[in-house]
């Protein structure tokens, strides 16, 4: 029962990985902009989603108010400082969007103070359900499986099959081109990183109950966020899904049976330093094997696919290889 | 950030009374306040500025000046803001620190300019033992203090099946290591998750299937925030019993983990309910003060002044005479929160730790409420190492 237990919960962290690195990736992959402050993002989503919460005394009205405040402030954060550091280097970049980071975490500080916020799940989720024999798992986790993948879906579903999508897609392999054939690409970028700040708010805003909704809370995930958008291939959302579901697997797998595994071919001793240690470094040690082996990531838009042909999206020109693709950053 | 706010008011009060000879005493103030580590510095912080309020701005009936600095959680930052209090603004007496790590990198650079180090929080095993000094004082307790009560408790209470639960990193294995050093039954399971780990399902699930008879978990700020959270969501059984210390369980942690925390036993050396006339009217003025009850880090704040008041006294309020002043300290008789209070011969408190239980106040605020004790003027176990007497 212990290994049904495990997967579920390697699966749930896999898909709130994957809700945040969605927007990383896209917005790294399709504008070439490195943005740190996703986290804060992140951040603001959970105490949008608290602060709602308290405020309408409903969790509902508090998670759809937080999702459509982060989309409006992400739009707003792009016309007014996102979209002039397109053209900038990646230093650059890193610099506005650190300052970003300091920005808001000594906002929330002010408006909220430094006291954790505090933020109850649901009473209708806050239980537990049975799920195969005597094995109960949490209701709460069990509904941000299911969101996660209905999530996922729908952002396949308009990655792949709807115009908008198309054009995503397009940015990401050759950007120059897509606005050569007059999409209008300023107006594409703000909705991009809409959409990436409302999916990032929705996994802070999602995950508060279970966490401290804190100043800071963003920086911690921000790191393994950027190690799915490394081994996905920068700007690919299936990449970013894959990316997720093993980082997230082999996070919590490792975690789950390294240290117990290693204690039975090593002594104890050894075995209970090392084993937390493998634990926590093992998603950087699949990071490195992926990097050696596929340079550009494992789905890297522009880079020769890993999928067989017969199982490539139809109807999407775009997507063809081509002898010029190449990839952002 | 170089924040520095100054008593103005006692330095004007003073010129009023032109006491002839009084000599000014400059404490400094360091602790965390800023960051995502800041929750345990401001209460810190505003501890220590509410015992100085208390005494008419008058440490020890001296004309005084509180010095507070931020460091920034950083061990290079803390390092220059205390030079720049002790060898600028000359201040005989630092404090404040909240981190072990913060407190390594900072404390030396007081000892080694003849300065006072009063520690009212971290107490790492380094000063308790070998590297003990004779300007380095604890109004605190010595790090492993805590654990060792949690593992008496649990050896008292005569669970046979115990879990241990720390972050991967020093005070974590210290953590476990005091646990163990009381509690004689079988430890299932050392779980040692990376420090600032947020998500526990991985963790939880191994509980689930272990089912020990209690768990101790030593998982500071928002990391025991978070494990309550979810081991609560996971629905296990309640005959597993949660318990920990003070650094996951108090006031400071309390508005974040909502009802979570209820019922959870926890160790510590005071509590908001201690029964004395200076606790209470320790936790009435702070109440007044702030709005919220005070966590055990702005108890350990106000101790530390009241000590430094009582000193101060003793040594006749001749604070420039560092000699006199740590024979004083040492020989501290001050009335701390905590009720009665000795130093050991390390300079290390030697006192009682007691197990308390979170419970509902009848204004239905969150509180540890004192059940019994747990150790008795209990010492810590590096003292016999300090030959700096």
């Amino acid at each position: 029962m212990l290994w049904i237990e495990q997967l579920l919960n390697g699966l749930q962290y896999s898909l709130m990985l994957f809700l945040f690195a969605a927007g990383l990736t896209l917005v790294f992959g399709i504008m070439n902009l490195v943005n740190l402050a996703h986290g804060s993002l992140y951040m603001l989503g959970a105490y949008a989603a608290a602060a709602l919460t308290a405020f309408s005394g409903s969790y509902i009205a508090g998670l759809f108010g937080a999702l459509l405040f982060m989309a409006v402030f992400g739009a707003a954060l792009e016309i007014l400082l996102i979209r002039r550091l397109y053209r900038q280097d990646h230093l650059t970049q890193v610099l506005a969007t650190f300052a970003l980071i300091l920005i808001f975490n000594e906002s929330v500080r002010i408006i909220w103070g430094v006291q954790p916020l505090p933020y109850d799940m649901p009473a209708a989720l806050s239980g537990s359900v049975p799920i195969a024999g005597d094995l109960r798992y949490s209701a709460y986790r069990l509904a941000l499986i299911v969101v996660g993948i209905v999530v996922a879906l729908l952002l396949y579903w308009m990655v792949a099959r709807t115009r908008v999508g198309m054009w995503v897609r397009a940015g990401a392999s050759n950007r120059e081109m897509v606005q050569m054939m007059g999409v209008n690409v300023r107006w594409l970028f703000t909705a991009i990183f809409a959409l990436g700040a409302a999916f990032s708010g929705l996994a802070g805003a999602a995950l508060a109950p279970l966490m401290s909704v804190q100043v800071g809370m963003g920086e911690e995930v921000l790191i393994l966020a950027f190690v799915v958008v490394v081994v996905g291939g920068v700007g690919s959302i299936r990449g970013a899904f894959i990316a997720a579901l093993l980082v997230g697997m082999v996070d919590s797998l490792g975690r789950a049976w390294l240290p117990g595994a290693l204690g039975r071919v090593l002594p104890s001793q050894i075995a209970s330093d090392l084993g937390p240690a493998l634990a926590s470094m093992s998603v950087y040690l699949l990071m490195i094997v992926v990097l050696a082996v596929r340079p550009l990531g494992l789905f890297a838009p522009g880079a020769a696919s890993l999928i067989p042909k017969w199982m490539r999206l139809r109807h999407s020109p775009v997507l063809a290889r081509t002898t010029t693709g190449k990839v952002a950053s | 950030m170089k924040r520095i706010t100054r008593w103005a008011i006692s330095l004007m009060a003073c010129a009023g009374l032109a006491t002839a000879g009084a000599a000014e005493l400059r404490i400094g103030v360091m602790t965390t306040l800023s960051g995502s580590q800041a929750v345990p510095g401001v209460d810190m912080r505003d501890g220590i500025e509410l015992a100085v309020k208390q005494l008419s701005g008058k440490v020890g009936g001296q004309p005084t000046s509180v010095m507070v600095a931020d460091d920034q959680f950083n061990p290079g930052a803390a390092k220059q803001v205390a030079e720049r209090l002790v060898k600028k603004d000359k201040v005989q007496v630092l404090t404040g620190i909240i981190y072990s790590n913060i407190l390594l990198a900072a404390a030396p650079v007081a000892l080694e300019n003849g300065s006072i180090y009063l520690t009212s929080n971290a107490g790492p095993s380094q000063y308790a033992g070998a590297q003990c000094d004779s300007g380095f004082f604890s109004v605190s307790w010595q790090n492993d203090g805590v654990h060792e009560a949690a593992g008496k408790y649990a050896q008292d209470k005569d669970y046979k099946r115990v879990v241990l639960i720390a972050p991967n990193y020093p005070a974590g294995r210290d953590a476990t290591t005091g646990f163990k050093r009381f509690f004689k039954g079988e430890v299932v399971d050392e779980l040692y998750p990376k420090l600032g780990q947020l998500d526990f399902a991985v963790e939880i699930a191994r509980l689930r299937e272990q089912k020990p008879d209690a768990v101790y978990f030593f998982l500071p700020g928002g990391m025991g925030i978070n494990f309550t959270k979810q081991y609560r969501a996971a629905g296990i059984s309640d005959k597993t019993v949660l318990v920990t210390s003070q650094f996951s369980a108090d006031q400071d942690t309390f508005a974040a983990s909502g009802d979570a925390m209820l019922g959870v036993y926890n160790t510590g050396h005071w509590s908001t309910d201690t029964n004395n006339a200076q606790s209470r009217e320790f936790v009435a003025g702070f109440e007044k003060a702030y709005g919220r009850l005070p966590s055990f880090y702005a108890s350990q704040g106000y101790d530390a002044i009241m000590m430094i008041d009582a000193a101060v006294r003793a040594a006749g309020g001749n604070v420039d005479d560092p000699k006199a002043l740590r024979k004083a300290l040492s020989e501290s008789q001050f009335k701390s929160v905590r009720g009665k209070f000795s130093l050991g011969a390390n300079r290390f408190p030697v006192q009682d730790f007691f197990v308390r239980v979170v419970t509902r106040d009848p204004k239905g605020r969150l509180y540890n409420k004192t059940e019994s004790l747990v150790l008795s003027n209990h010492a810590d176990a590096y003292g016999a190492a300090c030959t700096q007497k």
